[in-house]
C-alpha cells in the first residue's frame, strides 16, 4: 500500500481523488467510488444544487459514501462567482474544503490563472482551504503558493479531453521545483497509465472524473486507476531504473568484429 | 411484499368480477396504467391533482422512441422495455412517426460518435451524401453519422391526450380533478416525484427544454448532437415547431429554465444548423424526472398500493411495458423481478 500523503495537515491514505458527475447513474457512482477506494470525492455546488439544499437527494447519496467531500466551484467564469460559490458550498458541504475552478476559456474550460491567484488570496484570507485548478506554470505556482494554497493542482490536459499528460516536461519541472508542495494532477487523464505516469513522476495524487464515468464500465475503469495510481506511487517510491539509449554507441561488444570501428 | 399481494391476485384473477383500480396520477405514467387495465377489464378511476392531464414532467418530454439509442448510457433493460413500447405506440397512436434517429458530432467531438456506435446496436454509418440525402437540410454540414432504422418519434402531448380520450370513449373513463382516489381493490400510485414523501430513495433531476418555431429549418426524424457535455436532442413536432431538450440536472429544484442552461440548448441547435437563428422561442419549460438511485424503472407493490414510479427520463419509452408488466403482476399474479421490489 503507498504510503498517506498530507493536504492542509490531513493524512490522506488514497491517493486517487474523484469526480461525482456523468455517470450513468448514482448507484454506478457509488459502486465506482467504493471499487476505486478513493476517501475524497468533488461535487459541483454550482449546477447540483441550485439554490438553497435543493440538490439534497444528491447529496444524501454522496454523503451515504462515507468518503470526504472536495466541493468545486466547476462553472465559474470570475472572481467573484468562484468566491460566491465557495462560500455557498462552505454551508451546504459544511467544509472549508474547496476545489477553486476559475475558468478563462469556455470551449477548452482554461483555468484563468490570474482570476484563481485572485479569487485564491481571498478564499484563503476567509479560512478556506483552497485546491487550486492550475496549469504546469510555475510562476503561478508561486502565486497560488504564496497567497496561502497548500496544495496545487496543475492540469494533465484540458477537462473531460483524455488526452493525458500534454506536458509532461513541465510538469516534471513543477514537481522538481516544488519538492515539498503536496502536487496533484487534476484533469485531461483518459487512461489509468496516464494516471501511473503522474505517480512515477512523484505526483502525490491524481484527480479524475469523465474517464471512470463514461467509461463503458465505470465501477471496472474505477479498479483499474486505483491499481494505477498504487502501482505508479509504488514506481516511484522504488527509484526506478534509468533508460539507457542503446542506439548511442558505448563500450565495445566482445568478440564481435568491426562492432565498434573506433576502439579496432 | 411482492409475494403475499400476487398471491392475492392470483386468487382474484379467478373471480369473474371485474377488479376496481384507482390510479393517482394523470401523467404519462398513469395514463398508460388506465389504458392497460381498463382493456383488460378492469373498473378504473383516475384522479389527478393539476387542473390537467399530463401537466407533471410529461409535458416536457422529448417523445422519442429510442430504445437503442438509450443503450448508450442505459442499462439493457431500459432496450427491452423500449422496444415493447415502441411496438405499442405505432399500434395505440396512428401518429407515431417512424422515421428512425440521426445521430451526429461536430468535426472536433467524432471520438464521442465512434463510442456511441460502439456502445449501441441497431445502426448503419452515413457518409456525407447519404447523410444528405436523409435529412437535407443537413446537406454537407456533417461529415458522418448514425442512423438507427428502427427508432420511432412522437408529439407526447398529442399521444397522452390521445389515450385520454380513447380511455374515455372506448371504455368510459374519465379524469378526477383534485379530490380523493375512490376506493378500489387496488390503488396504482403514479405520482411521479411526488410520491417521494412515500418512497424514500426516489429523487428528482431536473430537466429544461425549449420549443422553437423555425420558418427555415426542416427536419423529419430527431436528431441527436453529441457533445462531452452538453449532448442535446431536437425533435420535430411537425408545422415547423421544434422541441430541444434536455438537461440532467441532479437538482430537485423546480425552478424554470436557467440562463446557462438556454444558452447551451440554443446553442447546440445553432451548431445543428444556423437556420435556428432566425427561430422563434415558443415555450420554455422544466420539469423533475422522478428516479431511483440506479435510473431504473420500479413496481413497487406496499400493500393494497401498487406505485409505478422512477420513469428517469423514459416516461413515453417505459410506460406501455411498465403498465403492461404492473397488471400482469396485478391481474395474474406474474412477477418481473428486474422491476419490482
Amino acid at each position: 500500500m503507498a504510503k498517506p500523503f498530507e493536504v492542509y495537515g490531513e493524512e490522506i491514505a488514497s491517493r486517487l481523488l474523484l469526480g461525482t458527475a456523468q455517470y450513468p447513474s448514482p448507484a454506478i457512482l457509488g459502486d465506482a467510488v467504493r471499487a476505486s477506494g478513493a476517501q475524497i470525492v468533488t461535487v459541483s455546488l454550482r449546477r447540483e444544487s441550485g439554490g438553497g439544499r435543493a440538490g439534497q437527494d444528491f447529496w444524501t447519496l454522496i454523503q451515504s459514501l462515507g468518503v470526504r467531500v472536495l466541493p468545486n466551484t466547476a462553472g465559474c467564469h470570475s472572481v467573484s462567482e468562484a468566491v460566491t460559490t465557495a462560500q455557498m458550498a462552505r454551508e451546504v458541504f459544511e467544509t472549508d474544503w474547496i476545489k477553486l475552478e476559475v475558468i478563462g476559456e469556455e470551449d477548452t474550460l482554461q483555468p484563468d490563472v490570474f482570476g484563481l491567484v485572485e479569487a485564491a488570496g481571498i478564499l484563503a484570507r476567509d479560512g478556506f482551504k483552497v485546491f487550486p485548478y492550475t496549469t504546469e506554470d510555475l510562476v503561478v505556482a508561486e502565486r497560488l503558493l504564496e497567497v496561502g494554497c497548500q496544495v496545487l493542482m496543475p492540469w494533465g490536459a484540458p477537462i473531460g479531453s483524455g488526452r493525458g499528460l500534454n506536458n509532461p516536461y513541465g510538469l516534471r519541472a513543477m514537481r522538481a521545483h516544488f519538492p515539498d508542495a503536496p502536487l496533484i494532477v487534476d484533469a485531461g487523464i483518459g487512461l489509468p497509465s496516464h494516471a501511473a505516469a503522474a505517480m512515477e513522476m512523484g505526483y502525490d495524487a491524481v484527480l479524475l472524473n469523465t474517464a471512470v464515468a463514461k467509461a463503458g464500465d465505470p465501477v471496472a475503469m474505477a479498479r483499474a486507476f486505483a491499481l494505477a495510481i498504487e502501482a505508479g506511487a509504488l514506481a516511484c517510491r522504488a527509484d526506478p531504473m534509468e533508460p539507457r539509449d542503446m542506439a548511442q554507441p558505448s563500450t565495445p561488444v566482445l568478440g564481435r568484429a568491426f562492432a565498434k570501428d573506433d576502439y579496432a | 411484499m411482492a409475494e403475499p399481494a400476487s398471491r392475492l391476485c392470483a386468487r382474484f384473477s379467478e373471480e369473474p368480477v371485474s377488479q376496481r383500480i384507482s390510479i393517482i396520477g394523470a401523467g404519462i405514467a398513469g395514463i398508460a396504467c388506465a389504458y392497460e387495465f381498463a382493456r383488460r377489464g378492469c373498473a378504473v378511476t383516475i384522479v389527478e391533482k393539476r387542473a390537467a392531464a399530463g401537466r407533471g414532467c410529461s409535458w416536457h418530454a422529448g417523445g422519442m422512441l429510442a430504445p437503442w439509442c438509450e443503450c448508450e448510457s442505459a442499462e439493457p433493460i431500459i432496450g427491452e422495455l423500449g422496444r415493447e413500447s415502441l411496438a405499442f405506440w405505432r399500434d395505440h397512436f396512428a401518429d407515431t412517426v417512424s422515421n428512425g434517429t440521426l445521430v451526429v458530432a461536430p468535426r472536433r467531438d467524432l471520438p464521442d460518435l465512434q463510442r456511441f456506435a460502439r456502445r449501441t446496436q441497431a445502426h448503419i454509418w452515413l457518409d456525407k451524401d447519404a447523410l444528405g440525402r436523409l435529412e437535407p437540410a443537413l446537406s454537407g454540414r456533417f461529415g458522418q453519422g448514425l442512423f438507427f432504422d428502427g427508432e420511432a418519434h412522437l408529439d407526447p402531448r398529442a399521444a397522452l391526450s390521445a389515450l385520454v380520450s380513447r380511455l374515455n370513449v372506448d371504455f368510459g373513463v374519465s379524469i378526477h380533478f383534485g379530490g380523493e382516489p375512490a376506493p378500489a381493490d387496488w390503488t396504482l400510485d403514479c405520482r411521479g416525484l411526488d410520491a417521494r414523501m412515500d418512497l424514500q430513495d426516489l429523487r428528482g433531476v431536473k430537466g429544461e427544454m425549449l420549443m422553437v418555431r423555425s420558418p427555415e429549418v426542416e427536419f423529419s426524424r430527431p436528431i441527436r448532437l453529441l457533445h462531452p457535455r452538453i449532448p442535446v436532442y431536437i425533435v420535430p413536432r411537425g408545422g415547423g415547431v421544434y422541441m430541444i431538450g434536455a438537461t440532467m440536472i441532479e437538482n430537485a429544484d423546480g425552478g424554470g429554465v436557467t440562463v446557462r442552461s438556454a444558452l447551451e440548448l440554443l446553442n447546440a441547435a445553432y451548431t445543428l444548423h444556423p437556420g435556428f437563428a432566425e427561430a422563434e422561442i415558443i415555450e420554455t419549460g422544466s420539469g423533475l424526472r422522478p428516479a431511483f438511485p440506479d435510473n431504473l424503472p420500479r413496481l413497487r407493490p406496499r400493500g393494497r398500493t401498487l406505485h409505478v414510479n422512477g420513469f428517469y427520463r423514459h416516461g413515453f419509452l417505459l410506460a406501455p411495458a411498465m403498465a403492461r408488466r404492473a397488471a400482469d403482476f396485478l391481474l395474474e399474479g406474474k412477477e418481473y423481478p428486474e422491476v419490482m421490489d
